[in-house]
């Protein structure tokens, strides 16, 4: 595709807006990419797998019990993968709040990933829901359960989800060539980076919060009445772990798009999200550690179910936060990226650690999920970096904004 | 509408009326309700396992019949289409039988989870499920420590089962199906506070045949079940490590952040942005 097309495009120069429209959802570029070949049966699969969900109930497709009522796709779908989407809410904190405008480059495609990750992971909620008919009884007000964290989690996740759309609303208005809403848009951008930091925060908390009730489910070692704090400060590294690795990938897939200056900024982006990356890190470990010697918990060490949390502390936390020190000071980009590799598949396993493994660790029978749970939660995965390629190749993300925009 | 002087009066005392009266009656104190929480007080050492609790559980509710029998060392659970069970335990005294179903806590936790309040809890005590408000989260059923809410995981359209203490036979001036049925007399419908009563009246009158200690009195807050055993609960199968502090009561501490927090926060945020515009600018001159 030539570069021509694309300065059409991005300027939308005089065309009708539905001409304009279809010519952008027609597809672009490479079709039989080997993601493409690999994506493409997992999500049809997927949808195949959701309909029988529907048709058949829950226990045709996922391995639930009585005992275990959330598995993979509350435990990895929606509280790993906000916890994942958690980049957008600090970037935004650090350019608009702290002023630091070393970062404003990777904004537009972090809080798109945030506002898709948001969208999808909620989604993902509506499969898990047994009557989703009802979903909109919180939200319209006929039965407010106030006193329940999943109500607060379920409207945060609304609320964030606007938010989000709002932050990113002006890279539409330039791909559309809509000069004035873009005028109006970016002008609501602070507001809704506060809203969207004090939202994130009751969130990404509240997903740790959910689980305060299951006292007597959870594994010592991971249930304490801190879970809140400690998913909040580990979804501050989960998120930057997430940019890191999400923008060394972009950075060569859509190399064509990142103009120079930005290119060669990059690194020194990368170093200083390691840096908070390593601070946070060990903020939470030094959090873990005091809530473990409070909790007089030594006697449980020496259990599998201790080592298991040995390694996840030592080997996914310690680990990644000394290589994010050592590689800042030295500046290593290739170490940062294999710390924020390890940091991520450290998230993932604490996550699943209070929800789905040490969740019900002692019942008769333990859930682990079906191969069908596997599909659709990647299906669900694959559907998501679909749009997020789509958007990325016609909008502004990481390509500069047109020339109109800096001429007012 | 035309308006002469004669009507505005009329208007304005009926309306002046009108509004003092309204006053008056919400000033007026609310006449306290008079209906206590009802519970069920189940007696182990009365029990004799026969299951007329579980077939009259299922007849009343038009559910299967009973699966099984109760045989020690067999340990059967409620499930979607049974709200109650009776097992058999080898016991320091011999064979004895503990009823198994929804405890009706005093502060359930899974009111306080559910987003649509779905789960209630009646005035009455009894907790029920009201499904044209659930949505099928199961966030019931992650926070009861009792594991009392089941869910039909093989339906379309599920439902959340569980024992609603015959609330619509208490409402009808009815005994739940099981306590009105039990030929032993081991299951005993009253308001919670009698039933207590009762329990510590057999204790005190049969000091050598029962444990000193009346299950669900102060375990998770107090419950509507109460239960009297001539052994330590934990031979009958209870978890008896539950707090004795209710289960709404571990999210109650984030959720009163919540609003300090939302109030807090922007006024914070725009404090710091406010006070770094100048690196914004220390930036520019760099550049």
């Amino acid at each position: 595709m030539s570069n021509l097309e694309y300065t059409m495009a991005k300027d939308n120069d005089g065309q009708p807006i539905m001409r304009f429209l279809a010519s952008e959802f027609k597809p672009r570029g490479r079709f039989l990419t080997p993601f493409n070949i690999i994506s493409i049966p997992i999500m049809f699969l997927g949808l195949v797998l959701i309909i029988i969900r529907f048709w058949k109930g829950l226990g045709a497709v996922t391995n639930l019990t009585q005992e275990v009522p959330w598995g993979l796709w509350i435990g990895f779908d929606v509280v790993t993968g906000v916890a994942f989407a958690g980049g957008a809410y600090v970037l935004t904190f650090m350019v608009y709040i702290l002023n630091i405008r070393k970062y404003h480059s990777i904004v537009r495609i972090t809080v798109l990933n945030g506002f898709l990750a948001y969208v999808f992971y909620a989604g993902a909620l509506l499969l898990d829901l047994g009557r989703p008919w009802n979903v909109i009884n919180p939200i319209i007000g006929n039965s407010f359960g106030t006193s329940s964290v999943l109500f607060l989690v379920a409207w945060h996740f609304l609320l964030y989800m606007i938010a989000q759309l709002i932050e990113f609303s002006p890279a539409i208005a330039e791909w559309l060539g809509a000069k004035r809403a873009r005028k109006i848009l970016s002008g609501m951008t602070i507001a809704a980076v506060i809203f969207g930091i004090t939202l994130s925060t009751l969130h990404q908390s509240g997903l740790g919060a959910l689980y305060l009730m299951a006292r007597d489910k959870i594994h010592p070692l991971w249930y304490n009445e801190f879970i809140p704090i400690m998913f909040f400060v580990s979804s501050i590294f989960a998120g930057l772990s997430m940019v890191i690795f999400e923008g060394s990938i972009s950075n060569k897939v859509f190399s064509d798009q990142i103009n120079e200056d930005h290119h060669k900024s990059h690194n020194g982006i990368v170093i200083g999200l390691s840096k908070i990356c390593a601070v946070a890190m060990f903020a939470y470990f030094f959090l873990q550690v005091l809530v473990f010697i409070h909790g007089k918990r030594w006697e449980l060490i020496n259990t599998p179910m201790g080592y298991w949390y040995l390694l996840e502390m030592l080997g996914f936390v310690v680990l990644p936060m000394s290589l994010f020190f050592y590689s800042y000071r030295k500046n290593k980009i290739g170490l940062i990226k294999v710390a924020s590799v390890i940091t991520m598949i450290g998230v993932i396993l604490n996550r699943l650690n209070v929800t789905v493994i040490g969740f019900r660790w002692d019942a008769a029978v333990r859930y682990i999920p079906t191969w069908m749970e596997l599909v659709v939660t990647l299906a669900v995965i694959f559907t998501e970096i679909w749009i997020f390629r789509w958007v990325v190749n016609r909008m502004p993300v990481l390509r500069d904004s047109p020339s109109w925009v800096n001429e007012e | 509408m035309h308006v002469n002087r004669r009507n505005f009066f009329k208007v304005l005392s009926v309306t002046g009326a009108a509004l003092a009266l309204g006053n008056e009656m919400k000033a007026a104190p609310k006449p306290k309700s008079s209906i206590e929480f009802s519970g069920i007080l189940y007696d182990s050492t009365r029990c004799v396992g026969c299951q007329t609790c579980e077939s009259s559980c299922s007849e009343t509710n038009n559910l299967p019949a009973p699966d099984g029998t109760p045989a020690p060392g067999v340990v059967r659970k409620t499930d979607e289409k049974h709200r109650t069970v009776v097992n058999a335990f080898n016991t320091s005294k011999g064979e004895a039988f503990a009823k198994k179903q929804c405890m009706h806590c005093n502060e359930p936790a899974c009111t306080a989870a559910c987003l649509t309040k779905a789960m209630y809890k009646t005035k009455e005590g009894a907790v029920i499920w009201r499904g044209e408000k659930c949505m099928g989260c199961r966030y019931c059923m992650v926070s009861c420590p009792f594991d009392a809410p089941k869910f039909e995981y093989h339906s379309a359209n599920p439902k959340i089962e569980k024992c609603t203490m015959c609330y619509s036979r208490i409402m009808e001036g009815k005994v739940p199906a099981c306590a009105q049925n039990c030929p032993a007399d081991a299951l005993l419908f009253g308001t919670r506070r009698n039933l207590i009563k009762e329990a510590r009246k057999r204790i005190v009158e049969n000091p050598d045949k029962y444990v000193d200690h009346i299950y669900g009195e102060h375990e998770a807050g107090g419950t509507g079940f109460l239960y009297l055993s001539a052994v330590p609960f934990e031979e009958l199968g209870f978890n008896t490590s539950l707090q004795p502090k209710s289960y709404p009561e571990l999210s109650k501490g984030f959720l009163y952040s919540v609003p300090t927090i939302f109030v807090l926060w922007p006024a914070i945020l725009l404090g710091i942005r406010e006070a770094t515009k100048n690196n914004q600018l220390n930036d520019e001159e760099h550049e």
